[in-house]
């Protein structure tokens, strides 16, 4: 059992909460997630493990409601209880000073690229960190990245604050103004970074995402979060979550995060009738 | 000598049969297909064991149950003693009457197997320990006095609880660390509840925890501590239960599309998650109509049983020998013959396909033929060229085995593991190359059943009670 410490609304559908977890807060290293699990009758959700305070025991997730286990878990409260969070999962991220690195976050993913950021630019690398949402409501985590990056670039879709358009074209535009970059961290949904891996492949600039795949037990038994990396399957879980972007696989990455998609629209059917219930 | 035993009776009781539920009633539910013995059945069946003096079966027993005793007990009408009996060596009876393969153990070995059919030892086992357990009269030994030191066990699975089991009532003070968010290992993720329901796995454990075993849930060992750190922590040895978790795919073209499963990840679903539940429980699962499941051991058959009852109008075994060689117990083929699964012997997948969204539309087969022997002793099945030809499914699980899974033994410096990455141990005690650190079942013989695994936490147990009372 873990109790919710803390719980904020970062946007419209996107929270952020500190759990109780004095041992994973104790352990945890960039790059690595948890499993949460609400109750007896709810899914095993991986998170990202945004931050951790090891002297409080508290970890901090951030996540976006997207189905019926995230909306659950976005109805509980402060002091509300988790019945179980597993972890740390995942290899943490390898962290050395590699010179100039670019950090880009899209979406929900600026929670799960801020503490790489936050972690390369304790070991000593130049932190560019790019941000982006669809529209300024949307964008989390703007004073916090500032604060571990040493420059930081906000772009919205529709323009609504910062640069006008995708996170791919700010990138685009610093490789093209002749900037040295030796490593970029993309982290946000699929199509992001994929376009994101197009962009540097031609470069030759080291690429690594973090994915996000469908998973179940998350240490290496079932392999539902299969991916196919330089065209060997690896496991999301226990080989990542972080891969080298320029060979993932990610037509097979969206169609395999697609599987349950008709039972989800079910779930949130059913989801939404026991909210209206109450 | 042995004919001495086998006096002709007045009038030879048959084995007794266990009731089932019909086949086409069965499919459409996932509760226990058996429904156990009653008292009456029990007892005459228990009263055919004819207390051989020196009894085959024990020797046939991995836990070394006193078979001849809890038979006679229940052939004379005391349940619960009998109950207590089977718990002086099993920490599991309940899960044992079910799951074992008394075919190949004790009843293989019972003396009345060689005329005519052996006693039901694992009907009886199960009645027994039902019996106790719906009595609500689980008896709890009194506490074993404390001697001070601590063990570390790595895994809820059979061989866990049972090492557990036997340590705390040693003395010891037994943690047991737990990956997943329930006990029990491959009782609650891997078997289908209607083999094994799991309130009884969950009162097995209960009756561990009431022994004072601890149970830590959710704690990867590896990831959240590793095996040197529960040294740090005080524990004065750790026993490693880890299972052979790992699922194996085939590597074949299209195995990654959507639509197919690993068998562990498709029962992990369906038993832990509860996913045959949906949408009351969270997890989701396919619920197609053509289901094809790779494979012929027990887990093939749970789970082309399991895609049954989740409404597959056709579901197939694939499996490249013949039924002879197939590595299930007779009785699952048996049922899931029984349940309109469709076998598709000497036949083997070499590539699924797709459609534009990337879900699996069928599977390229090819026939085969049995050759020379293998390494297994089994013949080896050959390809027969140009035989190809395609099943249209919609869901696959490969169900073809697993292996070990890396995580103890990567962060477990000094822990010798073999080419496959399972553990080396000494000798059957246990031991392996870290002085303390003791390991059995499936992580060490690569996956195998239940018992055999309960039977390695038996004999570690008994090594670190050697171990621990020496220092």
């Amino acid at each position: 059992m873990s109790r919710i410490i803390e719980k904020q609304d970062l946007s419209e559908n996107v929270v952020r909460m500190v759990l109780e977890a004095p041992a994973i807060a104790k352990k945890r290293r960039a790059g690595q997630f948890i499993i949460l699990k609400i109750d007896e009758e709810g899914e095993r959700i991986p998170l990202t493990i945004v931050d951790s305070d090891a002297d409080a025991g508290t970890i901090t997730i951030i996540f976006q409601v997207v189905g019926r286990s995230t909306a659950a878990l976005a109805r509980l409260q402060t002091g509300d209880m988790i019945s179980d969070l597993q972890g740390p999962l995942g290899n943490p991220t390898e962290i050395e000073n590699f010179g100039r690195v670019v950090c880009i976050g899209g979406g929900v993913g600026v929670g799960v690229v801020y503490p790489l950021a936050a972690a390369l630019k304790k070991a000593g690398n130049h932190v560019t960190s790019i941000i982006g949402a669809r529209t300024k409501d949307l964008l989390i985590l703007e004073e916090e990245m500032k604060k571990v990056s040493d420059r930081l670039i906000v772009a919205t879709d529709d323009g609504s604050y910062g640069f006008h358009g995708f996170v791919s074209a700010v990138l685009q535009n610093l490789i093209d103004a002749g900037e040295k970059i030796d490593r970029v961290y993309a982290i946000g949904p699929v199509p992001m970074m994929r376009v994101l891996c197009n962009v540097t492949k031609p470069h030759g600039i080291r690429t690594i995402v973090s994915l996000n795949s469908i998973m179940v037990d998350a240490t290496g038994m079932c392999g539902a979060c299969r991916v196919s990396v330089g065209g060997k399957t690896k496991f999301t879980c226990v080989d990542g979550p972080e891969f080298d972007g320029h060979e993932v696989d990610f037509d097979l990455l969206a169609n395999r995060l697609r599987m349950y998609q008709t039972q989800e629209k079910q779930a949130m059917e059913a989801h939404r009738c026991e909210c209206h219930g109450k | 000598m042995e004919n001495n035993e086998l006096k002709p009776k007045k009038e030879k009781v048959p084995r007794q049969k266990m009731p089932e539920q019909e086949p086409k009633v069965r499919i459409t539910n996932f509760n226990e297909v058996p429904t156990g013995y009653t008292e009456e059945t029990a007892i005459a069946e228990a009263k055919r064991c004819i207390q051989c003096k020196k009894p085959g079966c024990i020797a046939g027993c991995p836990v070394d149950v006193d078979i001849p005793g809890f038979v006679r007990l229940i052939a004379e009408g005391r349940f619960i003693e009998a109950a207590l009996k089977l718990k002086e060596t099993n920490a599991l009876p309940a899960v044992c009457g079910r799951v074992c393969p008394q075919e190949d153990q004790c009843e293989k070995l019972c003396i009345l197997g060689k005329k005519g059919e052996p006693v039901a030892v694992g009907r009886l086992e199960r009645f027994a320990a039902d019996y106790e357990r719906q009595a609500g009269k689980i008896a709890i030994p009194p506490p074993a006095k404390p001697n001070g030191k601590k063990v570390a066990v790595v895994g809820a699975g059979p061989s866990g609880l049972t090492i557990a089991g036997d340590l705390v009532r040693l003395g010891y003070d037994v943690t047991i660390f737990e990956a997943l968010h329930k006990a029990g290992g491959v009782l609650v993720y891997g078997i289908p509840e209607f083999r094994l329901p799991k309130a009884i796995v969950e009162a097995e454990v209960d009756y561990l925890k009431k022994l004072g075993v601890k149970i830590e849930t959710n704690a990867v060992i590896g990831r959240l501590k590793t095996v040197d750190e529960l040294f740090v922590e005080g524990f004065d040895a750790v026993y490693l239960g880890v299972g052979a978790g790992a699922p194996v795919f085939m590597n074949i073209p299209g195995e990654n599309l959507c639509g197919i499963y690993s068998a562990n990840e498709y029962l992990t679903r369906s038993n832990l998650m509860k996913a045959y539940r949906f949408p009351e429980y969270d997890t989701p699962i396919g619920r197609e109509k053509n289901v094809a499941v790779i494979g012929g051991g027990n887990v093939a058959m749970d789970s082309v049983r399991t895609a049954l009852r989740l409404g597959a109008e056709n579901a197939f075994i694939i499996y490249r020998r013949t039924e002879v060689e197939m590595p299930a117990r007779i009785e699952e083929v048996h049922h899931a013959k029984e349940e309109g699964v469709q076998f598709k012997f000497l036949t083997n997948p070499v590539e699924y396909l797709g459609n534009k969204e990337g879900w699996v539309t069928g599977v390229r087969c090819q026939r085969m033929e049995l050759g020379e022997p293998d390494e297994s002793g089994r013949r080896r099945p050959v390809p027969v060229e140009g035989s190809e030809f395609v099943i249209p499914v919609d869901t696959v699980v490969v169900a073809v085995g697993t292996m070990a899974n890396p995580i103890v033994p990567a962060t477990t410096p000094g822990l010798e593991t073999n080419r496959r990455g399972y553990i080396i141990t000494k000798d059957a005690s246990g031991r392996t190359s870290r002085e303390g650190v003791y390991a059995g079942g499936d992580i060490v013989t690569g996956s195998a059943t239940v018992i055999l695994a309960m039977g390695a936490g038996k004999q570690a147990a008994r090594a670190i009670h050697e171990y621990l009372s020496r220092s």
